[in-house]
């Protein structure tokens, strides 16, 4: 038993090939959000103020998609979307829709801890955020000129799909268009245990590149993009309808529970029965546990454990 | 074992004073839709198509709380929110905040059949909606005259139960007096003025597949933008190999125990049977929660469990077998 933490900055189809100057900045926000995450809790906070704290953090950082750096809807705006789960009370609060609000995850603890419901989106999101005097602004400073660029490829790409009166042919191949998606889906999310197993999970996004305004995907949805019960918390990024259908967060904490499977095996089992390139999540338990599963080329990960372990990466590592 | 199975509810929860005539009402509207979904499993008619043409004429009827005679936000509005999904592959379709569309089930389906998404909200869904040629009508038509009446009464309901400083006392003299009589309490409301949350049907039909859908306008006097278990897959619909289930009650209870999935999940992982699943979620998954739920299995078994006073539903299996209930 002792304390661990895991977060991540997106699953996906991550080139192997990706430049420096897009891998570096990447990986060292994934170090400096590993490392307030550790003082955090040695400082001995909650585990829902840890991964409150971490995911506001990568939400900053433009070079994910969450808060800045959210990747745009069909319509070049941004929709953002968050959740927090909190393991032993199983607490829950999530947003959707949110366009000026600079951390949707706080935005979501908010709507956890001051209201008698679990989940606001949109207009009325937006104006509990104002009643609750977070911060606000104009919708222009999430958008990054990558985004901008990611959307016009897409746009390009998927230029055939675009007309919603023609049935879609849900195929794979037509939904993952070769060439820069490194965030093309994708997501941030941290997940922390205490030394007295009290666990909590985030996960935030900008959703899904050319996405139809009003999509909503797995983040917010509890028991797909992020779970914790008192056995472990997930956070779950990649395709968010296969996450949805798959439940995948939960599935992970049921496996454990009904199954009596291990975090890891119950991690592996579920990111094994999705469709490959879908799904990665990261994962902790109640005895202070670490996993970071995926089935995608890559996902930027991080994790530290109380021992000593910590890990910083984006490829699958050599001992997989 | 084996054949098709159909289960339809009106929400769990129910005034223990509601009078007789609605009691007979509400049976009726619950009778005729199994009727329909039986001539249409007769027919052979698969099971996603069946819990669709079920919830839309549950939506239309405006007795339950969804479509017509959806509850309203503190607003006065209405915002309706449905999901559905089908067993085989596991495809869903979810929406909210609806205000115009006359059957949020029938555009949750056609975000899962026509658009890349599963889940479409607000302004989005309503443009898709449009986009989709699907029936619009002013905000208005959802809104009954009864439903104001209970908006105003939950308002009183919520001061006074937020308010401390006004002496028990005074309960009996307001309009919401009717609160001091049935101390039972639903998601903060008193439950004469709590509306069902829901309506919803699983069927699985002669092939053995199953499916499941729900749909409602949420949380009487609930802020505009509140999303409860309805649309969310895994809390309050979902439809495996194994299974269809659909939720109704506490929305954020149900969510807190991803109540649909958890049946599913009871059996798959569990071995639990279909009637030993619903029991155990609804004792182990809802702590103070209060909820109830249907289920079928793709063996034609048919379940119900709940932990509130009373829940509107129905059943029906190929065998013959047929029943509407209120209560225990």
């Amino acid at each position: 038993m002792g304390w661990a933490i895991a977060l991540h900055g997106g699953a996906g189809d991550i080139p192997l090939s990706l430049p420096a100057d897009r891998r570096l900045p990447r990986e060292a926000a994934l170090h400096h959000c590993l490392e307030i995450g550790v003082a955090a809790l040695k400082a001995q906070k909650h585990p829902l103020d840890v991964v409150e704290l971490v995911v506001r953090e990568l939400e900053n950082h433009p070079n994910f998609n969450a808060g800045k750096g959210s990747v745009l809807t069909s319509r070049g705006t941004v929709e953002m979307e968050a959740c927090i789960m909190d393991g032993n009370s199983k607490k829950c609060g999530a947003v959707s829709g949110l366009t000026t609000v600079v951390n949707a995850i706080s935005l979501a603890r908010l709507v956890m801890d001051n209201t008698p419901h679990i989940y606001l989106g949109f207009d009325g999101a937006e104006a509990f955020a104002r009643e609750q005097g977070v911060e606000t602004v104009d919708s222009s400073h999430f958008i990054t000129p990558e985004n901008i660029e990611r959307l016009k490829q897409a746009k390009e790409a998927d230029r055939v799909q675009i007309d919603y009166t023609q049935p879609i042919q849900k195929d794979e191949k037509s939904e993952s268009p070769t060439g820069n998606e490194d965030s093309q889906i994708g997501t941030v999310g941290c997940v922390a245990v205490d030394k007295n197993g009290n666990l909590a999970a985030a996960t935030s996004t900008g959703g899904f590149v050319n996405k139809m305004v009003g999509r909503i995907g797995d983040t917010p949805i509890i028991g797909a993009g992020t779970y914790a019960n008192n056995l472990c918390a997930v956070s779950a990024t990649g395709r968010g309808e296969t996450i949805i259908r798959g439940t995948v967060s939960r599935d992970v904490a049921a496996l454990m529970e009904y199954k009596g499977l291990s975090l890891k095996e119950a991690a592996a089992y579920v990111v094994e029965c999705n469709p490959r390139g879908d799904v990665g999540l990261v994962a902790v338990s109640a005895k202070g546990e670490v996993t970071m599963p995926f089935n995608t080329t890559g996902m930027f990960r991080a994790c530290a454990t109380e021992d000593g372990y910590s890990e910083v990466a984006i490829f699958p590592s050599v001992q997989d | 074992m084996g054949g098709w199975a159909i289960a339809v509810h009106g929400g769990a929860g129910v005034d223990p004073n509601l009078p007789q005539e609605r009691q007979e009402e509400a049976k009726k509207l619950l009778t005729r839709c199994l009727h329909l979904g039986i001539s249409a499993l007769r027919s052979n008619i698969p099971a996603i198509d069946v819990v669709e043409l079920v919830v839309r004429e549950l939506e239309t009827d405006p007795l339950f709380n969804s479509g017509r005679g959806s509850a309203l936000t503190e607003n006065g509005t209405v915002e309706m929110e449905a999901s559905i999904m089908d067993g085989p592959k596991r495809r869903c379709g979810a929406v909210s905040g609806l205000t115009t569309v006359k059957n949020p089930i029938s555009l949750a389906r056609l975000v899962m059949e026509k658009s890349p998404h599963s889940y479409l909200a607000f302004s989005g869904a309503e443009e898709f909606a449009r986009q989709q040629g699907v029936e619009l009508v002013d905000n208005d038509y959802f809104i009954t005259e009864e439903n104001v009446g209970m908006l105003k009464l939950a308002k009183e309901a919520n001061s006074i139960l937020f308010d401390y400083r006004i002496p028990a006392a005074g309960l009996e003299s307001c309009s919401a007096g009717a609160a001091a009589d049935s101390p039972l309490v639903m998601n903060g409301l008193p439950i004469s003025v709590y509306a069902p949350e829901t309506v919803g049907c699983v069927v699985v039909d002669s092939e053995g597949r199953c499916a499941a859908a729900t749909s409602t306008g949420g949380l009487m006097n609930k802020k505009s933008g509140r999303i409860g278990d309805s649309p969310l897959i895994g809390s309050g619909t979902y439809a495996c190999d194994l299974c269809g289930i659909s939720c109704t009650g506490e929305g954020e209870a149900i969510i807190r125990g991803t109540l649909a999935r958890d049946v599913a999940a009871v059996m798959e992982y569990k071995g639990l049977d279909l009637q030993g699943a619903v029991d155990f979620v609804v004792k182990e998954r809802l702590d103070e929660g209060k909820a109830g739920l249907i289920a079928v299995s793709r063996d034609g078994e048919v379940a119900c469990g709940f932990n509130t006073n009373g829940m509107f539903r129905g059943f029906a299996t190929e065998d013959g077998f047929m029943e509407v209930g209120i209560w225990e």
